[in-house]
């Protein structure tokens, strides 16, 4: 493992702590707000990056497919909401928990029916095909450092909304004690709209972006989606700032174990089993972490409730 | 008078299943069929157990699965298949495995002791992927079924079928004896209420912890009969999706009783069967059945009767 190999690593792991960022933010903000559990969440991401790719192939430009994935994300969201979501937030968990899992099954064989199941590639954007030297040799991808510059951006816009604005105000309120604030007059199915649509969003953006390295096929959001999970439930239900450095720590800590466990693993066994062993436990890493998180701290890293 | 009546559909169910063979449903392949929903619904009965009786939601279930049916292969790579010997180490296993982790994730409630159950399911889950002697990834073929007492009752399948039904049948009435119990009610009494419980000098943590490690034993002789079901064991049965499988069965049944169960994990096995025989992109259909029975049955599956009780009295 030489130091260039371990910075690659690095960086490909900030890059899936951002995706796996913009995918959790919706999910803590809407199940913190509403104490809703929104499995089809990850649908929203691959819906990002169909979008992308079928809107790419229709205007041959990244951009102009940027454009367009994202507030057609934001109209299945909300679609979604009407339709669905808004008629089970009085219910208990498990019935959210059932019917957003009908949610993915629709999604992920709807856009087998539409797209078909081979995986689609979309192009990378021609301004950012190059790479960046960052070693004598070595060429990082312009658009994965791209990646990480956009998803910095809105990890800091996100941070201006909740943190400076009205409407921040009232979501952080609302993830704390939501009937309070219903009961101080503030219309809270329409602030849950709003999360919900913004979140569908953010999480499509994270599919957009992922398009071009990834491919996009059926149900790729699903595995996402769990690591999502992780994120919230490490991060604090409801804190954005908890599911940005716990987005980060999931994602650095899949990347690295991937590339470094199997390594380690041969200082105590032969080659292939070390292989092998290494690679399930570098998948096993995140897992142990969040259990051994929420077996000493139940409520995360960054609670917002006091109770 | 309601007690009874409530048992009324099981009952129903598992005789349907017990006269199933004899009238028309007796081919090979409808058998492997409902063989499969009846070892799943074994699984979902004793989730149901834990989730509807002790409130404890794990979305780890399925490595319950997982350590009896991996008994079952471990055994087999060493020529061990008397079932006398596999059974009882599969849900020892399973057992040992609840216990452990459910020492831990018992200090959680609500949604972290979901995802806290989710991560050791994960990590039962990879760890049968690098078990590269028993196929890693690929998975396992069984050299035979179990043997019991030298005799190959497994491999008949009428024999089978009713050995399935007949573990069914046990672990509905040995989950329902125990809610009956004092034990049960003093499961439920926390669940409702967790601080009455204590203040009446109960301390929740041993009940839950116990009922846990119930659970996981019938899940793992549930895997034992699914390893014999298929003679092959793969980690794609302990992931995540099989474990979110058997809470959608539970939760589609209805968890106000485990009789909820049994609907919800037949329902799901044969509604998906048929429903991938009608048309390629069957989970759109199932997806939308699976959303409108959410919206219109919030007792799930077993509240019907009673849905359509009242409406009658109303109209």
């Amino acid at each position: 493992m030489s130091l260039t190999l371990l910075l690659v690593q690095g960086l490909n792991g900030l890059q899936l702590g951002i995706l796996l960022f913009l995918i959790a933010a919706g999910l803590t903000l809407v199940f913190g707000v509403m104490d809703f559990i929104n499995l089809a969440h990850g649908v929203q991401y691959m819906l990002g990056a169909y979008f992308a790719a079928h809107f790419a192939a229709a205007t041959d430009s990244f951009w102009l497919a940027l454009l367009l994935a994202l507030p057609a994300t934001l109209l299945v969201g909300l679609v979604l909401e009407f339709l669905v979501f808004r008629h089970l937030y009085d219910r208990d968990h498990m019935a959210q928990v059932l019917a957003t899992f009908g949610v993915i099954l629709i999604l992920n064989d709807g856009v087998r029916w539409v797209f078909g199941s081979a995986p689609l590639q979309v192009p990378m954007p021609e301004a950012l095909t190059g790479g960046f030297p960052i070693m004598d040799g070595l060429l990082y991808p312009h658009y994965r450092l791209a990646i990480i510059a956009g998803g910095l951006a809105t990890a800091g816009l996100l941070w201006w909304l909740v943190e400076r604005t009205k409407v921040g105000m009232l979501i952080r309120a609302g993830a704390t004690n939501a009937p309070m604030v219903a009961a101080l007059g503030v219309d809270i199915r329409r602030l849950f709209m709003v999360v919900f649509g913004f979140g569908a969003m953010l999480a499509g953006f994270a599919g957009v972006m992922a398009a071009p390295i990834l491919s996009v096929e059926p149900g790729m959001g699903d595995n996402l989606l769990i690591l999502a999970f992780v994120v919230i439930v490490i991060g604090g239900i409801g804190s954005v700032r908890g599911a940005f450095l716990a987005a980060l720590l999931v994602g650095l800590v899949e990347t690295l174990g991937r590339s470094l466990m199997p390594d380690v693993m041969r200082l105590f066994l032969d080659p292939s089993s070390a292989r092998q062993v290494g690679a399930a436990l570098a998948s096993m890493l995140v897992y142990i972490a969040m259990a051994a998180i929420l077996a000493l701290r139940p409520a995360g890293l960054f609670p917002v409730r006091t109770a | 008078m309601q007690r009874w009546k409530q048992e009324v559909p099981a009952v129903l169910l598992l005789a349907g299943l017990g006269l199933a063979p004899f009238i028309g449903f007796g081919e090979g392949y409808v058998l492997t069929l409902l063989a499969r929903a009846m070892i799943l619904a074994m699984a979902a009965v004793s989730l149901s157990f834990i989730v509807g009786g002790a409130g404890l939601v794990s979305l780890g279930h399925a490595a319950m699965l997982g350590f009896g049916a991996y008994a079952v292969v471990i055994l087999d790579d060493l020529q061990i298949v008397e079932a006398m010997v596999v059974l009882p180490v599969a849900m020892l296993a399973a057992a040992g495995f609840a216990l452990v982790t459910g020492a831990i994730a018992i200090r959680t409630s609500g949604v972290h002791f979901i995802m806290i159950t989710l991560a050791f399911g994960q990590m039962a889950y990879f760890t049968a992927t690098s078990l590269s002697g028993y196929g890693g990834d690929d998975g396992y073929t069984l050299y035979a079924r179990s043997e019991v007492n030298g005799a190959r009752i497994l491999s008949d399948r009428l024999g089978f079928h009713f050995i399935c039904l007949g573990a069914l049948t046990l672990t509905w009435l040995f989950c329902r004896m125990l809610l009956a119990s004092r034990f049960g009610r003093v499961l439920r009494a926390v669940r409702g209420n967790p601080m009455r419980a204590r203040a009446l000098g109960f301390s929740p943590y041993p009940y839950r912890l116990v009922a846990y490690v119930i659970a996981g034993a019938i899940g793992g002789a549930a895997g034992f009969l699914f390893a014999n079901a298929t003679e092959f064991v793969a980690p794609a049965y302990i992931s995540w999706q099989r474990s979110g499988e058997l809470l959608f069965m539970v939760i589609l049944g209805g968890i106000s009783g485990l009789h909820g169960a049994l609907l919800g994990a037949l329902g799901f096995v044969l509604l998906e069967e048929w429903l991938s025989h009608q048309w390629e992109h069957w989970r759109i259909a199932f997806g939308v059945l699976l959303i409108l029975a959410v919206l219109f049955l919030p007792n799930g599956l077993a509240g019907i009767p009673n849905q359509v009780a009242r409406m009658f009295r109303r109209g």
